[in-house]
């Protein structure tokens, strides 16, 4: 039976990571490639990087460090951020991520996906959704939509449909992240979790709002998720990964416990 | 040397990467003479069966790999890789290699787990490997050990003696499968960490015999 994933995610700016590992002993590692190894370590499941680097001319930056990383580390991870052609999807699977993701870009244009998912196949492609709860309308009957450019600019269009065409076009996985939970720490978006995942026929990593180690108990039991996406309450020493799995394994959730 | 086979099909530098951690030089090679000299062979792969083969056959590859597995030397095949060496696949309805017997076939559609949970295909992510029979390669895995999956299809072999270890996802399907220098896992070894490098460090130091 397979086991559900925990994957921290790492955000780097200019080949950096905005936040830092704080360990208690107040010595920070700031560099993606150590803390992309201390996870490996910890028991990590796969590792999600974002490049939030502002400036395209300064992307390469992120290429250097998915190589490395990919000396370093033996599990599956990703790159997102900043993908916008099959040139950029390409240029970082050569380097040696296993999966890239797309968001706002897919959302403008839905042939990313399907072409990344011709040219590399569908395991290789992570839609990235950022999701907000509004009123349910005749366009957006599921009460959630989809909002782009890190939730600034709304679409229009509904969270599950668009969930449901990125299966379509070759989506291999879906990061769905609610934009109403997100830097909350009061615990994922249960009820938008567990509508996605359970009408896609693909796997669901939640994303947003872990605070505690029971938010993640709830978001792979009552939320379907397949994975959990963890940030904050790793990076600032709040919990570890072996934490986290024990609590798990004692609440009845099957995850890898081994990697030694 | 050892010899990753190169046709196209994949992220290959990955098992190249693992191997120089592990301290063992390896090439990624569609080179007929380099293949043939080499000490041993990984065949990975990811992708359709249908494009695979073709590729294979275009560049007489399958004629090459024949033979390397004919010499003794150590074959690992992996992923698509532990697939195509059946006989054919359920996967665009594709001949394949023929160097074990056996078909390549599709998950069922519904499939659910012992709970009554749907379960998703692609398998994805990570699971065990239950042990049917001993394998000096694999003599170091624990039962709680894991690894890294990602897969529509799996390999059903004709000989229940060929099924080395199974995976549990709906129904218990051959995971790893094998005969004589032939060994092959639906699983990456190479992303399935430690566990995962103690196995292909295994495969490096074996010499390919096997009591069946």
């Amino acid at each position: 039976m397979l086991s559900k994933r925990i994957i921290p995610c790492l955000d780097v700016r200019d080949g950096k990571t905005t936040k830092g590992i704080r360990f208690r002993e107040n010595v920070d590692i700031g560099d993606p490639v150590e803390m992309a190894r201390y996870y490996y370590e910890q028991g990590a499941d796969e590792i999600v990087f974002y490049d939030i680097t502002a400036s395209s001319d300064r992307r390469d930056i992120m290429i250097d460090v998915v190589d490395r990383v990919a000396r370093e580390i033996f599990i599956p991870f990703s790159v997102g951020g900043g993908i916008r052609t099959l040139d950029d999807m390409r240029r970082v699977l050569l380097a040696g991520a296993e999966k890239v993701s797309v968001n706002s870009s897919a959302v403008q244009d839905p042939t990313l996906i399907s072409q990344g998912a011709r040219a590399f196949g569908s395991q290789c492609i992570v839609l990235g959704m950022d999701v907000k709860r509004v009123a349910p309308s005749a366009g957006i009957p599921s009460g959630y939509e989809m909002v782009i450019n890190g939730g600034r600019t709304s679409t229009g269009r509904d969270g599950l449909a668009w969930a449901l065409e990125a299966e379509r076009l070759g989506a291999g996985e879906i990061c769905l992240n609610s934009i109403d939970a997100d830097g909350t720490q009061e615990g994922y978006e249960l009820t938008l979790t567990s509508l996605i995942s359970s009408r896609v026929g693909i796997p669901v990593i939640a994303s947003g709002g872990a605070g505690r180690i029971d938010h993640m108990v709830d978001v792979l039991t009552e939320g379907k998720a397949d994975a959990a996406l963890v940030a904050s309450i790793l990076h600032y020493g709040t919990t570890t990964i072996r934490e986290i799995k024990d609590r798990l394994d004692r609440s009845g959730v099957k995850v890898r416990k081994t990697w030694d | 040397m050892i010899a990753i086979v190169d046709y196209r099909a994949g992220n290959l530098r990955s098992v190249e990467r693992a191997l120089e951690r592990l301290g063992f030089s390896a090439g990624i090679t569609s080179h007929p003479d380099e293949i043939q000299s080499a000490e041993r062979v990984i065949f990975p792969g990811v992708g359709a069966a249908g494009q695979a083969m073709d590729d294979l056959r275009g560049g007489g590859l399958d004629r090459v790999l024949h033979k390397a597995l004919q010499s003794g030397k150590p074959f690992l095949g992996i992923c698509l890789g532990a697939q195509i060496i059946l006989e054919r696949s359920e996967e665009n309805d594709a001949t394949c290699l023929g160097l074990l017997p056996g078909t390549v076939r599709r998950f069922p559609p519904e499939i659910a787990s012992g709970a009554g949970e749907r379960l998703k295909i692609p398998h994805m992510g990570w699971n065990g490997v239950r042990m049917r029979r001993s394998h000096p390669v694999l003599d170091a895995v624990r039962e709680t050990d894991e690894f890294y999956f990602v897969h529509g299809y799996y390999p059903a072999p004709e000989s229940e003696r060929h099924v080395i270890g199974t995976t549990e996802h709906g129904l218990a399907f051959p995971s790893v499968i094998g005969s004589g220098n032939l060994l092959a896992m639906q699983f990456h070894p190479e992303k399935s960490g430690i566990p995962g490098l103690r196995i292909l460090k295994n495969f490096c130091r074996w010499d390919g015999r096997y009591a069946e």
